[in-house]
């Protein structure tokens, strides 16, 4: 009796979950990056994933944003017009799900904006792709956006080159929710900021997170982070996701080995 | 009588893989609780009493045993829910009061009392309408309202706590040593709520430091006694 108690399938959440990742694999030459990984989100869920570097969580994230196929894997979102497995999509019904029902903000601003265009520019360019053409309604949605994000809006017109760190994600973050996508991906999104800058982009993304029910998942190897953020917590080492649980469970009573050592080794 | 909680045979340890070591929380333990009452665990330090609170409201995993809960929809085992189901409890029917906030730079104390209230559905003004009143029962000043709590004392982070706690009536509570080191208005404050929700049914668990604090709302108690410490296993 070593093991703790298996969990049975829900019974009181009686909504499907809105992202469905099943048996999802991937190698890259001799790397194994990821093996057998699947995932459930829930609608206005926030999914943590934990795990060192090359455990494979950004790549789990970047699978979910179509940015690359697994040798195997099944992958849907519950979302009106949408069937069958994603990952079956050609490149051009990829960018255009990308555009309209995904966000996504990467830890490096320059992976997700064009560093020499203006920010508004940066957040109108989403709008455009889903053919929006009106110049008054892409200003005022930009707007509203970069206001969501809590951006200075004194500030729209400025290149995200002349930007703080913590401004660049802001400018992200608003380009991602300008669409109000029905996912939200978050990989590293406060690393490599200050402290303090760190709490207020986390704050803002806590506040979207509250104001409109967006289901996130959010990739980073900052435990305080997914502390703060997550509902659940995917464990993964090597490929694999070794444990999962409430946020609070893996915390306090993390089970397997490894999260053990992971939390343990939190300052 | 409504029943809300029957407990079979719970057990919880903790393996330690770093020491090869299994820890012993507690092992068989029973008991059942209707709406509206009021349950104390009694027991020396260390024998398991907030352990147990943890474990039925699954920041524990448990290793063996029931917990089952009465919902309106039927009962539910606690101790192999899925982790979503645990989530829906907790947001609408569970509560669990700690002495200690956790709390959230740049969010302002009438918002975290609010927060529950919002995740419930509740309108902006009025959630922060109801926050503000809560406040001001636990006695937390008016100029600190709009304030962010991470820079108040520790007996005012915790008014806060218990007013966030207890904005939003639950099915059941658990109630981790609520009492401790707070004054003697808040205090009142709070066992006079708590009293409000035992009479609207919100049955009850609770480890006190000093249960006299809260003497006339115990209806039963159960007192845990330790089992044996620890045992090295092969993990």
């Amino acid at each position: 009796m070593t093991q703790a108690l298996s969990l049975l399938p829900p019974q009181l959440m009686t909504t499907p979950p809105l992202l469905t990742m099943t048996g999802v694999s991937r190698r890259y030459g001799d790397v194994v990056a990821l093996q057998d990984v699947s995932a459930l989100v829930y609608p206005g869920e926030v999914l943590g994933i934990v795990g060192e570097s090359g455990s494979g969580k950004s790549t789990l994230l970047r699978m979910m944003n179509l940015e690359d196929t697994p040798d195997t894997g099944d992958y849907r979102l519950a979302l009106p017009d949408l069937d069958g497995n994603l990952f079956g999509l050609d490149r051009f019904a990829r960018r255009m799900l990308c555009a309209t029902r995904i966000g996504i903000v990467y830890q490096n601003p320059h992976q997700g904006l064009l560093m020499q265009h203006t920010s508004s520019g940066n957040v109108a360019e989403r709008l455009l792709i889903a053919g929006e053409r009106s110049f008054a309604n892409l200003r005022a949605r930009g707007r509203t956006a970069l206001e969501a994000s809590e951006f200075p809006l004194d500030r729209m017109d400025a290149r995200p080159i002349e930007l703080s760190g913590g401004m660049q994600q802001r400018v992200q973050l608003a380009k991602a929710i300008a669409l109000e996508p029905a996912l939200l991906l978050l990989d590293e999104p406060t690393t490599g900021l200050d402290v303090s800058v760190q709490a207020l982009v986390l704050d803002t993304l806590k506040r979207l997170q509250r104001d409109r029910a967006i289901t996130m998942v959010i990739v980073s190897h900052d435990l305080g982070v997914i502390r703060t953020m997550a509902d659940r917590v995917m464990v993964m080492r090597r490929g694999r996701v070794v444990e999962q649980g409430l946020s609070d469970q893996i915390f306090q009573d993390p089970q397997h080995e490894y999260t053990q050592q992971l939390v343990h080794a939190k300052l | 009588m409504t029943p809300v909680l029957q407990v079979q045979n719970l057990c919880k340890h903790f393996e330690m893989h770093h020491l090869g070591q299994r820890l012993m929380a507690f092992d068989g333990i029973s008991f059942a609780l209707n709406a509206g009452e009021f349950l104390l665990l009694r027991g020396p330090n260390g024998v398991g009493k907030s352990t147990l609170l943890r474990t039925l409201y699954r920041s524990y995993l448990p290793r063996a045993g029931h917990i089952w809960y009465h919902t309106t929809e039927g009962r539910i085992d606690l101790a192999r829910a899925a982790d979503v189901d645990i989530s829906l409890l907790r947001r609408r029917e569970i509560g669990f009061v700690t002495q200690f906030l956790i709390a959230r730079p740049r969010v302002a104390a009438e918002d975290i009392v609010a927060e529950p209230l919002r995740r419930a559905g509740v309108a902006a003004a009025d959630a922060l309408k109801e926050a503000r009143r809560w406040l001001e029962e636990f006695g937390v000043k008016r100029d600190l309202w709009r304030a962010y709590p991470t820079t108040f004392s520790g007996g005012e982070q915790q008014k806060v706590n218990l007013a966030r706690a207890l904005i939003l009536p639950q099915r059941l509570l658990l109630l981790d040593e609520p009492t401790a080191s707070l004054d003697v208005g808040a205090r009142a404050a709070l066992v006079r709520r708590l009293g409000d929700l035992k009479a609207q049914g919100v049955a009850m668990i609770g480890v006190f430091h000093h249960p006299g604090d809260v003497a006339d709302l115990i209806d039963r108690d159960i007192e845990l006694t330790t089992s044996e410490v620890s045992e090295d296993v092969a993990l």
